[in-house]
């Protein structure tokens, strides 16, 4: 496994000068100035004897777009799925290593805190047997919020862009809504919590192309405000909507860099095969 | 040879489909032959009075069972009472948090209650809750009825929990719900319809029960207030009146087999209909 910083330096030569102001080492930051959400050094899981990720190392920037690429059972969820402790969730599932949110290590954090501070969005819509108002409102009653709940409900489905669509009908279950609509529900519930980081495990598999193009907006107009980690398999949603890509193989990080960059100067072989579709 | 073979395959298959096939029928001509004689043989007697009158005494014609009606329903509240509320927190445990060893002992535990003869659990329920205060009464025949009710809910409440897509549960944790808080509030919700279709059925079970009652419920010719009293109800009433010396009691017995299977005939369907329309597996 080649150092992306290395690999990069030897076939870079024709970048834009941009290029040079980006990081050395990949447990740093790709960008100097941007500041650090997470910051994952030497990251082994496993699920029982099992090892899922080997020695990762990897640093999210605050208010980017990161997104995970990499064939399937690559690591690439199980990775994501240790930002907010969800594997904790998993019998005989245990990590090594340190994950440090905004400098503090998550091992120590009281769970839920961490995980109110870090949200979460599912591959599959998974909305609650609830109404559309209930949907969104769980997290704010579980938390303990006391103040108007209706207000916070309005500008997190606003937020999540489903405002304009749902408005009139809030007390309907949230099953009578499209697959789309369900899935910018369950945003806008990880948003009620106005969470710091939101992590999107694969979030449009299950969507058409224009349900698709709406969320990747919505991510956009999100980075003002949160952090995106994002799992997905298609490449070209790498590509459109985030700011930085790493790619993972086996459960190894194998490249980490700004996207325009490694979609086009890819600095490891088995990126580049990856990425022109030659496997995965 | 191969021919013969053939014919020899083909009439294997026929037996063993008209064997299965007979088979099949006669359990549901089973249940029709029973509807069918309770209503030829029960049917006529129904009469307003038979609903609302107390028994005459022992030769008299006419009269009602109204007070093992509403003992029945009384016994039957009691096993809820007890027995739903600790059957529900059981098939959370299994479902939700059971630990290997402890929960297979636990089904495994539960699957054997679930099929010991219930004349067992009465006389469990009259070494208990009879002897020591030496009386028969309504509290002890619902204890019994309880004991039966258990397992039946708790193996029920777990078939619907685990039947909850896990999404759901990480969705709920995902925003910071406990694992206590996720259960109560959105699987336990969630799998709402069969839980509760699941004690219906439960409660319909024992609704027919008339072992554990006999030394525990004991019977009552009259209304039994509290629960401190003996009290009549449905099976025992059956019991008493198809087993005695007049015409006039079979005819009632009958009467009172009806209205025991109509009401436990409604209750599977109504839950049935429930679990059909929440979309909700079958257990």
């Amino acid at each position: 496994m080649a150092s992306a910083a290395q690999g990069r330096d030897g076939t870079s030569a024709s970048l834009a000068p941009k290029a040079r102001t980006t990081e050395s080492s990949m447990a740093v930051a790709p960008q100097k100035e941007a500041r650090l959400r997470f910051q994952i050094s030497d990251l082994d899981f496993f699920y029982g004897a099992k090892q899922a990720v080997y020695k990762l190392n990897l640093s999210i920037p605050t208010n980017k777009v990161t997104a995970l690429i990499g064939p399937s059972g690559c690591g690439k969820s199980t990775f994501l799925r240790n930002l907010n402790r969800m594997n904790e969730t998993i019998r005989n599932s245990r990590y090594t290593g340190q994950i440090l949110l905004d400098g503090q290590d998550i091992k120590r954090m009281d769970v839920v805190n961490l995980r109110r501070r870090v949200g979460m969005v599912f591959q599959r819509p998974n909305p609650f047997a609830k109404s559309i108002f209930e949907n969104v409102a769980y997290g704010l009653r579980i938390n303990g919020y006391k103040g108007r709940l209706s207000d916070l409900v309005e500008h997190s489905l606003r937020r999540a862009a489903l405002w304009e669509e749902v408005k009139d009908h809030l007390h309907k279950s949230a099953f009578a809504l499209s697959g789309g609509q369900q899935q910018r529900l369950c945003i806008a519930r990880a948003l009620a919590v106005d969470p710091e980081v939101l992590l999107l495990d694969e979030p449009c598999s299950a969507l058409d192309p224009v349900t698709t193009a709406k969320i990747e907006e919505l991510m956009f107009h999100l980075k003002d405000s949160c952090t995106m980690v994002i799992v997905t398999h298609n490449m070209q949603q790498a590509a459109r909507a985030s700011d930085y890509t790493a790619f993972m193989l086996d459960g190894h990080l194998i490249e980490h860099n700004e996207t325009s960059k490694l979609f086009t100067t890819p600095a490891d072989q088995k990126t580049e095969a990856y990425i022109t579709g030659r496997f995965g | 040879m191969s021919n013969l073979r053939m014919i020899w395959r083909k009439g294997l298959n026929g037996l063993m489909l008209t064997l299965t096939g007979v088979a099949a029928l006669a359990v549901v001509s089973v249940l029709f032959a029973v509807l069918g004689y309770l209503i030829w043989n029960g049917g006529k007697s129904l009469d307003l009075a038979f609903f609302t009158q107390l028994p005459k005494g022992e030769g008299e014609t006419g009269g009602g069972v109204a007070n093992a009606i509403v003992g029945s329903l009384k016994l039957l509240s009691l096993a809820a009472v007890i027995g739903l509320p600790i059957g529900l927190l059981a098939g959370v445990y299994l479902a939700e948090f059971g630990g290997k060893t402890f929960s297979f002992v636990t089904r495994y535990t539960t699957d054997l209650l679930n099929g010991a003869p219930s004349i067992v659990i009465g006389l469990f329920a009259y070494s208990v809750a009879v002897i020591p205060v030496r009386h028969f009464s309504a509290l002890a025949g619902g204890l019994a009825l309880a004991v039966m009710v258990i397992p039946i809910t708790v193996r029920s409440t777990e078939e619907f929990l685990r039947a909850i897509p896990n999404s759901l549960r990480e969705g709920a944790m995902a925003l910071g719900a406990s694992k206590w808080k996720t259960i109560a509030t959105v699987v336990i919700p969630a799998a709402s319809g069969g839980i509760i279709t699941g004690m219906l059925l439960a409660l319909a079970r024992v609704a027919g029960e008339t072992a554990p009652l006999l030394f525990t419920a004991l019977n009552n010719q009259y209304w039994s207030p509290g629960l401190s009293q003996p009290i009549a109800s449905l099976p025992v009433v059956i019991y008493n009146y198809a087993s005695g010396p007049y015409d006039d009691w079979h005819r009632q017995a009958w009467a009172a087999g009806l209205v025991l299977l109509s009401l436990v005939l409604l209750a599977n369907i109504g839950c049935r209909l429930v679990i059909n329309r929440r979309g909700v597996r079958s257990v």
